[in-house]
Parts: structure tokens; C-alpha cells; sequence
């Protein structure tokens, strides 16, 4: 008969899961930190001073904003077993609609409607950029991973090219490829007395939605029924095609608009060859998240202290700051092994190849005999 | 490189145990396996039968217990060591690679730098002489029949001289024609000296073509018949002894000997007269275009009455898949008309038809027909998504859901723990079940089967034909699609047969001798185009 695993058990096997490839990068980075004559515990209460006390915990949520709005966006794809790599592309292209255009329309339009515009012309350019990866996926079976991760290569060129040619800055003094600043007055408000925009209540908002469409919708169900088998999916009635499309529009859309909120609300204006390559760093923490918009919203928000304080402690201790993604990336490491390591005992399997066991249980036994018959 | 080993060597199974999360898979077996012999091993599927085969070849370790061959201890640690020690395995699906020469894909397993094909060509007519097979070994393995694929693969498992062939169900995609040309060349293996296990669960073959029978059941071997033993049986006597072990106090259970294939197939369903029943489904002139590695069909024109079992008899994958999607609106029709109740819905979409009450069990269970990491609720309401009650103003309401999935699980026999479990957790017969009950309630009119019975033990069988024959004599109409021909004859009013993705006839299934003519329909097209 088959058991059923207790729920306390499933809970408890999950936070296992999430959090304990986190323990141990953070264990292994130390060492590492050690072998190259830094103090690990000097960097983590860097990372602690500098990324929660004093008023810092707000440029923590202010990075979360993107962050979390570019983690929805692939949970939607790989919900649906669409590797949508072209993150970064489609970042920049929504960063550069409100960096390029905003300094032109705020002077002459009132501001909310320029917010909505730039917005929305974010949200739409990068479902348009997704289009293409999607219909020769949905046309030809062609590999998303490739046509997707070329586009983004494409959208980076262009968004650089903007930035030196037609959207730099009109100011002759300004000499680096930059656009122009957006003015203070008209960045996303922020919630009282603090520096905390209000985009970041816009993600932890498409956060919660997400969590209820993708959980007790029919749409969540159509999709996760599509991402477990696309058989089955075209077997219920569910069009391939129009799926993928789906879910690359909308995945290619929140994170261009993560792109221009970042933009609206932190950084004001966008230099060429700038790229943060958020959606690298949010990777692993959408799959420890188990593709979960809930999940990840703690996920998110711990690396986002990681992050933002993690620059100056790692320069406090004398290190470079790009550390940071040795420890996305043994993350990553350690989250494949738990996952590997959780599957085989649930399986109830030996850790080792099959045979091997037999082979090298004989080896001994045979020494053993052989011993024996020596003496 | 010899065929053959001096016999007469015993290769010996001693207490052999394997077990899975959940399940022993072999509980304690001992067997001998004598050159010079066919030893049959019967038993239902999950009898423990493949993993024994596996241990055999060297892909699993058995837990505990010993091989022995010609008395030494021996463990097989590899595929590797059972190939040097000349265990061949012939598996129940192909292997060849379909692009590939014959040659080329009996030369996969070479270990040398260079090809040696002058060698190989050598060693094939050996093979093909030994067989009494005619190969020829510049055709393309995809291009072969069934039966002459399995001629290779035969061809293939003995290769590097062996000593012990083992063929798993190689009867169960055969025509009976095919099958006694494999019955020959098993005689004529045996009589080089080499030991073959056959293995099957149908009794008529263990008897006709094995010398001595090994039956499984749950795992442990519950009946051994010897050599002696099985000589001086008659076939009745036989059976009784092998149906006695199979079932143990079970024997009593109505229809086990035919589902055991120990008697000659017998239609079981009652006589319809098809002209004053209207016609339920109508395919006229219907071909698919383009769709992979699949066979697609050409102008197939075909009707069912309402009430009725259409059997659609062929080989497996000749355009049974793409028969089965195009009615169920999986695949589009690139030409003709498909008509349901009167009514063309040749454009409609798989939902659309669904609601119109034509409903499609697809032989895909695991991966196309439930969705294996969702609940058994969920799976029981899959073509439902969205609609009402289980779904309200797009927010889905679980409650109906539970009550839905309760009602059909006590209705169908469902054995799950919960409505909650993973349906990828149950046994292919539950699946089966959880399938039928999602497609025959609701509205169901016509339902198209794809295999229904496919791997499943024998009691699931006889549920599922019972839940087909019950739901046609309400009124519903079935397009059954199989590869087994007794099952065919048993359920079916008639016989569609289909081949190269065309009906090349139908008959009627009234009186003995429908199989034999359908065979013959079989056999006659595929000569006839290859």
C-alpha cells in the first residue's frame, strides 16, 4: 500500500530544502573567505550592519523592488518548463523606456500620466521582445534557452546604442553615454519619511496575486498541468502554443517592468554598458522558492540584504565585491546536491551507482576470506 | 566465437530477493535454468517476472541470494558480465535503432577500434541459419515488420555467443501467423543446446512451446511444473495445475482461465442489430498530415452505431495514436469529415467535443492522461478545468472538487489512500480507473480506448472490460483500440482492421474464426506493401 508522507513531515522537508543549501554556502564561503585571509564573521556582521541597521534596511527593500518583480517573471515561465533566459535584455529594454523617455515627457505632460505611460510602454516592449523566442518555440520546437538568451544579447546592443545615439542625455556637458536624470519630483512617490518607494509595495502586491492565480485559478491549474506534460496539457484541451506565448509575454513583461520601476524609483537615469544582471543573482532563489511567488518573497528579501550589504562589508574586509555571486553560485552548488541527495532517500536508494556497492562490498569481503585462509 | 556451450550447463537462481520502496519485488525465488531447455515463466503483470529478468542481465542487484552458473557462484555486477557469461535478452519493446541498418545495429555492441563488418556479415548468416530466418542485413531496421524486427533482435541478443536466451512477452505483438515462426525458430535455439526462458502470462503459449514452467505470483515462485512432469500432462491438465498456482483460492474467479488466454477467444458481448441503431460517430475520408515519428492515417472512412464495440484491430504504431487523436480533436484532420450525432465537429476543439460527450482514454496513461505530480481529484476533474461548480468566477472550489472526486472513487473501485494523493503514486491499474471514471461520467456518448487493458493484472482487466460492456449495452457507443486479438474478439460487435495508418477491412465479428480472418487482413497488408 502506498504511505502517505505527513504534512508536518512534507513542511519541514521543504524548509530543509530552502534553507540548508543557504547554511552551507554561507559555511563555505567562509572557509573560503578564511583561505584568502579575510574574517568571515567581520563580512557576515558587515553584511548584517550594512544591510538592516540604521536606515539602511531601506535601500535593502528599495533593490528588492526589481528583484522580486524579475523572480515572478520566471516562475511564470518555468512554471510552465519554458527556460526564459533573456532576462537580462528585456530588463534593459524596460529600464531604458523609463530612462530615455522620461526626461522627454515628464517636462510636458503631468507626471502620473507619464509614470503610466512609461510604465505601460515597459510592460508591453517586453512582452513584444518575448514574442519572437515564443513563436519559433510554439512554430519550430526551437530551444527557448538559445533564441531567448540571443535576443537578450540583441536587446543589450540596442539599449546601449539608444543610450549613445538618440536618448543620451541633450546637456553638452554631460560627455558619458548616459540619458538624462529624471527629476526628483517625479520618481515614484515614496511611503512617508522614509526612502522606501512605493514599488516595492507594487512587487510584495504582484507577489500575493501571482501566489492566488497561479494556486486557485483555473489558469494556475491549466498552467501547472502544461509545465508538468505537455501531453497531458494538449490531451485536456490546452493549446501549446497559445500557452507559450502566454507565458513568454507575460514573463517578458514583469521584468521590463521591473526594469523601468527600478529606474522610476532608484536610479534615475540610465548609463550604457550598466547591467546589474539581477535576474542571475534571483536564479537560484526562484528554485529554492520551489517556484513559489510566496515562498520567494522571504527568499528575495534575504538576498536583498545579502546584496545591498554585502558591497560594503566585502569591501570593509578587503574583498571584492563580485564575492557576492561565489555565494549565489555555491548556492546553487549545494541546492542541486540536497535536491539529489532528498530524492534518493526518498526513493529509499543507495547513494551509490548500482553495482558499485556489490563490487566494492565483494573487494572486502574477499580480503576478508583471504585473510582467513591465511591464518 | 562459438554459438554454442557444451551442455548440459544450469545457470541457478538461489533465493533470490529484491525489494522496492513498498513492494517485494522478489521474494526468495529459486530457479534452474538447463541448457538444451525452454523454461517458461508465467505470472500476471507485477508478478515479479521483469525484475528478475533485470537481475539476470545484470541491470539490478538483487538484495540478497546468489546466481549460480554450471555451480560456481557468479555475480552479475553489470549488463557487461552478463553479456561475457552469454545471457542474451530479447526485451518486449524494441531496441534497434530504426534509422540503422540491420548490420549497423547489430554491430552496436562492439568493442573493437575498427568495424569489423566482413566478421559481422559472417556471424549473421550463423545466426540467420540457426534461426532459419532470412535477413537481410543492409535493410533498414524501421523498415522490417514487427516480426522480422524481433528476428534481429533475437539475432542481436545472441551475438556474442550465448548460452542462455531470454525472450520477455516476445508474443504480444504478434500476428498468430508471426507467432508460430517464432515458435519455430525457439525450437530450433533449443535444439543447438541453448537454454531460453520464455516468458509470458498467456497458458496456451507456456504449454505449447516450454518444456518445463516456473509460475510467480506476488513475487515468489508458487508452482513449479517439471520437465517430466509437464510430458506427461495433457494440455487441460496442465492448465488446471498452472491456473491452480497462478490464482491460488482465487481459482474460482469467473473468466480467469480465458483471461489467462488458457481457452480459444469468445465474443462475450450481446448481438446488436447495427441497422436499427443510428450511427453515432461517422468518419468519412479522414487523413492527418505530419506529426513527428508517428504513422499518420489516409482516407479512413468508418461508423459507429450507437451501442456499439468497433474494434480497430493492428499492429501497434500503425496509426492507431493518430486514429484515436484526430476523433478526440487532438490533431486536426488535414482532409474529410468527422460527424458526431449528425452533427460535423470537424473543427471543434478537443473541449468542445468533450462537452458534446466524446470522451478519449489515451494509452499514455502516465505522462498524456494524468498529470502524475497533481492529486487524484484533481486528475478525476482534469477535462473540467474551469467550469462549474469546481470552478467559480475562475477561483476554484475545492469542496466540489472532493465531493466530485469521493463520488468516483467509490464508483469506480479506485484504490487510493485519498483523494488527495498523487495520482503518479498509484498503480497502473488505479490509473487506469482514475481515466475511465474521468471520461465515462458526465455525459459520456462514444468513448475512444487506446489499450485499454495494456499492462495491467488480470483482475483490473476483467473490471475494465466489464466498465466497457456495461457502459455499451446503456447505449454508449466504444471505438476500441487494441493490439490484443483476444480482447478484440471478446469485446467487439466488430472488426475494424488497420494498417500503414489505412482500414484495410472490417469484419464482423459473429461466430469462430474472426481472429484467424483478421490475422489474415493483418499479414496481407503488411506483405503486401513491404
Amino acid at each position: 500500500m502506498i504511505e502517505e508522507t505527513p504534512r508536518w513531515r512534507r513542511v519541514v522537508d521543504a524548509l530543509v530544502r530552502s534553507i540548508l543549501p543557504v547554511v552551507l554556502a554561507l559555511v563555505v564561503a567562509g572557509l573560503i573567505m578564511l583561505a584568502m585571509g579575510s574574517n568571515p564573521i567581520d563580512f557576515y556582521a558587515g553584511v548584517w550592519k550594512y544591510g538592516l541597521t540604521g536606515n539602511n534596511w531601506q535601500d535593502s527593500l528599495r533593490l528588492m523592488a526589481p528583484l522580486m518583480i524579475i523572480a515572478l517573471g520566471l516562475i511564470v515561465a518555468f512554471r510552465g518548463q519554458l527556460w526564459n533566459l533573456g532576462y537580462n535584455g528585456t530588463y534593459l529594454l524596460g529600464s531604458v523606456v523609463a530612462a530615455g523617455f522620461g526626461p522627454v515627457l515628464y517636462p510636458v505632460m503631468p507626471g502620473w500620466i507619464v509614470t503610466a505611460i512609461l510604465i505601460v510602454g515597459a510592460i508591453l516592449i517586453g512582452a513584444i521582445w518575448s514574442i519572437l523566442p515564443a513563436v519559433l518555440k510554439a512554430r519550430f520546437g526551437t530551444n527557448e534557452i538559445i533564441t531567448s538568451l540571443v535576443m537578450s544579447f540583441i536587446a543589450i546592443g540596442v539599449v546601449n546604442l539608444l543610450i549613445k545615439g538618440p536618448m543620451h542625455d541633450p546637456n553638452p556637458k554631460v560627455t558619458a553615454p548616459q540619458t538624462a536624470t529624471i527629476p526628483k519630483a517625479d520618481l515614484l512617490p515614496v511611503l512617508d519619511s522614509t526612502r522606501v518607494h512605493i514599488g516595492v509595495v507594487i512587487a510584495i502586491v504582484l507577489a500575493l496575486v501571482a501566489q492566488f492565480v497561479l494556486s486557485r485559478t483555473s489558469f494556475g491549474v491549466r498552467l501547472d498541468v502544461f509545465g508538468s506534460s505537455p501531453k497531458a496539457a494538449q490531451h485536456v484541451g490546452i493549446s501549446r502554443s497559445w500557452m507559450i506565448v502566454l507565458l513568454f509575454c507575460m514573463s517578458g513583461a514583469l521584468i521590463a517592468l521591473a526594469g523601468s520601476i527600478d529606474v522610476l524609483g532608484n536610479v534615475t537615469y540610465q548609463r550604457a554598458n550598466w547591467n546589474p544582471a539581477y535576474g542571475d543573482a534571483v536564479m537560484p532563489f526562484v528554485f529554492l522558492a520551489r517556484l513559489s511567488p510566496l515562498a520567494a518573497i522571504p527568499l528575495v528579501a534575504f538576498y536583498s540584504v545579502f546584496a545591498n550589504g554585502g558591497i560594503n562589508a566585502a569591501r570593509s574586509v578587503g574583498l571584492n565585491s563580485d564575492f557576492l555571486l561565489v555565494v549565489v553560485g555555491l548556492i546553487l552548488v549545494f541546492m542541486t546536491i540536497t535536491e539529489f541527495v532528498g530524492a534518493k532517500r526518498r526513493l529509499g536508494q543507495s547513494y551509490l551507482p548500482p553495482g558499485m556497492r556489490q563490487t566494492v562490498l565483494g573487494l572486502v569481503q574477499r580480503r576478508g576470506t583471504a585473510r582467513r585462509a591465511k591464518a | 566465437m562459438s554459438s554454442t556451450v557444451a551442455a548440459p550447463g544450469v545457470i541457478s537462481l538461489r533465493e533470490i530477493t529484491k525489494a522496492f520502496p513498498g513492494v517485494v519485488a522478489n521474494d526468495r525465488i529459486s530457479l534452474d535454468i538447463v541448457s538444451g531447455q525452454v523454461h517458461c515463466l508465467l505470472g500476471e503483470n507485477g508478478a515479479g517476472k521483469s525484475t528478475l529478468i533485470s537481475i539476470l542481465a545484470g541491470i539490478q542487484q538483487p538484495d540478497s541470494g546468489a546466481i549460480e552458473v554450471d555451480g560456481t557462484p557468479t555475480p552479475i555486477n553489470s549488463p557487461k558480465a552478463a553479456v561475457d557469461l552469454g545471457i542474451g535478452v530479447v526485451h518486449q519493446h524494441s531496441t534497434l535503432v530504426p534509422s540503422f541498418t540491420v548490420l549497423e545495429n547489430l554491430m552496436l555492441g562492439e568493442t573493437g577500434l575498427m568495424l569489423g563488418e566482413k566478421r559481422a556479415r559472417e556471424r549473421l548468416e550463423e545466426l540467420a541459419d540457426l534461426l532459419g530466418a532470412r535477413i537481410d542485413p543492409q535493410a533498414l531496421a524501421g523498415d522490417l515488420g514487427l516480426g522480422q524486427q524481433q528476428q534481429v533482435e533475437i539475432a542481436k541478443a545472441m551475438w556474442k555467443g550465448s548460452r542462455l536466451l531470454i525472450l520477455d512477452e516476445p508474443t504480444s505483438m504478434l500476428t498468430p501467423q508471426a507467432i508460430e515462426k517464432l515458435a519455430e525458430s525457439v525450437a530450433q535455439i533449443k535444439a543447438q543446446g541453448l537454454a531460453v526462458v520464455f516468458i509470458t502470462h498467456k497458458l496456451r503459449e507456456a504449454y505449447q512451446m516450454g518444456d518445463c514452467v516456473t509460475i510467480l505470483r506476488g513475487g515468489r515462485n508458487v508452482g513449479h511444473i517439471g520437465v517430466d512432469q509437464l510430458a506427461t500432462f495433457t494440455e487441460a491438465q496442465a492448465q488446471s495445475a498452472i491456473l491452480a498456482a497462478m490464482f491460488g483460492e482465487d481459482i474460482s474467479t469467473a473468466g480467469a482461465a480465458e483471461l489467462a488466454g488458457a481457452t480459444e477467444a469468445r465474443r462475450e458481448v450481446d448481438d446488436l442489430e447495427l441497422g436499427t441503431k443510428p450511427i453515432r460517430l461517422e468518419l468519412h475520408g479522414v487523413s492527418t498530415r505530419g506529426h513527428g515519428h508517428d504513422v499518420d492515417i489516409q482516407d479512413v472512412s468508418l461508423s459507429v452505431h450507437e451501442g456499439e464495440i468497433l474494434g480497430v484491430a493492428g499492429i501497434d504504431g500503425h496509426g492507431q495514436s493518430a486514429l484515436a487523436e484526430v476523433i478526440a480533436g487532438q490533431r486536426p484532420a488535414a482532409f474529410g469529415t468527422i460527424r458526431f450525432d449528425g452533427q460535423a465537429i470537424t473543427r471543434l476543439g478537443v473541449r468542445g467535443r468533450q462537452q458534446l460527450g466524446l470522451r478519449y482514454v489515451t494509452d499514455d496513461r502516465l505522462h498524456e492522461g494524468t498529470v502524475g505530480g497533481m492529486s487524484v481529484a484533481m486528475n478525476l476533474v482534469l477535462k473540467r478545468i474551469g467550469q462549474a461548480p469546481f470552478w467559480r468566477f475562475g477561483q476554484i472550489n475545492r469542496k466540489a472538487v472532493n465531493v466530485e472526486a469521493d463520488r468516483l472513487i467509490q464508483e469506480y473501485e479506485i484504490k487510493t489512500p485519498s483523494s488527495a494523493t498523487r495520482a503518479g503514486t498509484l498503480s497502473g491499474g488505479n490509473i487506469q480507473k482514475v481515466l475511465l471514471a474521468r471520461e465515462l461520467t458526465h455525459g459520456a456518448r462514444l468513448v475512444v480506448v487506446n489499450k485499454p487493458t495494456y499492462g495491467l493484472d488480470l483482475k483490473t482487466v476483467q473490471h475494465v472490460r466489464e466498465i466497457l460492456t456495461g457502459f455499451a449495452a446503456e447505449g454508449g457507443s466504444v471505438l476500441l483500440l487494441s493490439t490484443d486479438l483476444d480482447e478484440l474478439v471478446e469485446l467487439s460487435h466488430r472488426i475494424a482492421v488497420i494498417s500503414g495508418g489505412e482500414i484495410v477491412g472490417i469484419v464482423p465479428n459473429d461466430g469462430r474464426g474472426t481472429a484467424e480472418r483478421v490475422g489474415q487482413l493483418m499479414t496481407g497488408a503488411i506483405e503486401g506493401t513491404r
